[in-house]
């Protein structure tokens, strides 16, 4: 196979990446949501600095020009059961 | 400096300035220019529940919900995208003799305006999402054709069928203030230069209200934060957005549960999360659900609700300002009003008129005192 797997956890490849750049995904919050790249379990730790990169290279930009998106807490998964031990009103 | 000429400007590229711009050209419209100040989908649209629901208690909430269904039924077909439109239902559980008594009041009026929602019981709730627990709920409210749909999915959608009918959608662009000489719209100060316009669209969700400011008129808007999550992919379970008091949680066509419950904040214009909404929809979801004990939440973000007094949105013509719009307020029932909002502002702005009246909903009704009170908000 000659596919090149940049997010493992969505299955996007380094072609669906240059297709949607060229369809005009060419920011970077814009693009990770239409193909869902960081979105999955690692969170873009392992796929968004690929990403950013193939961006700045194709659209002639530096990496820090592409930016990188929100970051949102927590920094890895938590169970929910986990997460309950935290609460003090339970009221909804 | 450049001078761009528009026939109807539309500034807010969500879910409301979309779907307007996009019926306008439907509707045979040229020169529409749509305004973004970042990227589409970027405000309140990109961020929200996905929820779209007929359950409301109020006339003006229902017969708009309940047209916007009707469009929502077709849109991935109208749109030529599939925007992930599914009818799951919601289902309103209900958790003591006082809400069932209210909601059979509900129920009755929403029956009486044709939308087929109904109170079951706790078996039949359980028929139609086994992992309920039901010590937690006497009965519920459901109605099978409230549904969920795909924020980022319509957003595209919208877009692409816009560009296609000759939108023009400036992204990265900010509009500074709407231009307004002897009471009339002339276009709008942009960070591209001044486009002129005699037809002015307010679609700027939690930006709204500054906008307006600019052309001399104040909203009652207040931008209340409001936080949520999603969870890792499970294999497909729960097909109805689940309420519970303020918790709501539903499953997206990826398989993730999203959801979100009040955390009762004062209103802010800082969209900052924090960590301890997660520990309360945490115990909250876990006595609906308690199987889901096990599933690892991915991340949390926050949303604005764009709130007016009456949470219902503002709608219509500005009487003050002869070409000026709003669109805005919907009070966290926007995106779910997206398409049929589309359809009567462009109508309203062609016809002078729309298919179903929103003349309740203008802003003059805060000036008149005639405000509309809607009880069923949640999350």
């Amino acid at each position: 196979m000659d596919e090149k797997i940049v997010c493992i956890c969505e299955d996007v490849t380094y072609e669906d990446i240059v297709k949607a750049i060229r369809e005009g995904y060419t920011d970077i919050e814009s693009l990770k949501r239409h193909l869902k790249i960081g979105m999955g379990p690692c969170q873009g730790r392992i796929c968004l600095p690929i990403v950013v990169r193939i961006m700045a290279k194709m659209l002639g930009k530096n990496i820090d020009e592409i930016g990188y998106p929100t970051q949102r807490p927590p920094i890895y998964p938590i169970p929910l059961k986990i997460l309950v031990e935290g609460d003090e009103d339970s009221e909804s | 400096m450049r001078i761009l000429k528009a026939n109807y400007i539309i500034i807010g590229g969500g879910i409301s300035g979309l779907s307007i711009a996009y019926n306008l050209a439907k509707l045979g419209m040229d020169k529409i220019f749509l305004i973004e100040k970042s990227y589409l989908g970027s405000g309140s649209t990109g961020k929200c529940g996905r929820g779209i629901r007929q359950q409301f208690t109020t006339r003006e909430h229902i017969v708009l919900m309940r047209g916007s269904v009707k469009l929502w039924e077709t849109l991935s077909e109208e749109l030529g995208k599939n925007i992930y439109f599914r009818q799951g239902g919601y289902l309103w559980l209900l958790r003591n003799e006082k809400e069932i008594e209210l909601f059979r009041k509900y129920v009755k009026f929403q029956n009486s305006l044709n939308v087929p929602s109904k109170i079951i019981s706790v078996e039949e709730a359980k028929e139609i999402v086994p992992q309920l627990n039901e010590k937690v709920f006497l009965a519920a409210s459901y109605c099978p054709t409230d549904g969920t749909a795909s924020p980022f999915d319509v957003v595209e959608a919208y877009a692409e069928a816009a560009l296609k009918l000759g939108v023009k959608i400036y992204k990265f662009t900010e509009v500074y203030g709407i231009i307004v000489e002897r009471g009339e719209v002339q276009g709008v100060e942009t960070s591209i230069g001044r486009i002129k316009s005699n037809i002015v669209v307010n679609a700027a969700g939690y930006g709204a209200k500054k906008l307006a400011e600019t052309a001399g008129i104040k909203l009652p808007l207040e931008n209340y934060r409001h936080h949520i999550m999603v969870t890792e992919p499970l294999k497909q379970f729960l097909k109805p957005m689940i309420v519970y008091g303020s918790l709501y949680f539903n499953q997206d066509i990826h398989g993730n549960i999203i959801g979100g419950i009040d955390l009762n904040e004062k209103p802010t214009n800082i969209l900052m999360p924090r960590i301890d909404f997660l520990s309360k929809f945490a115990k909250n979801i876990l006595k609906v659900m308690p199987i889901l004990g096990g599933i690892n939440v991915l991340r949390q973000w926050t949303g604005f609700y764009v709130v007016t007094p009456d949470h219902h949105p503002i709608l219509g013509n500005v009487d003050e300002v002869n070409g000026l719009y709003l669109a805005t307020g919907y009070s966290g029932h926007g995106f779910m009003m997206g398409p049929i909002v589309g359809k009567v502002i462009a109508e309203l702005i062609v016809y002078g008129k729309s298919s179903i009246s929103i003349d309740n909903l203008n802003l003059r009704r805060f000036r008149e005192g005639k405000l509309i009170y809607e009880k069923a908000v949640i999350g």
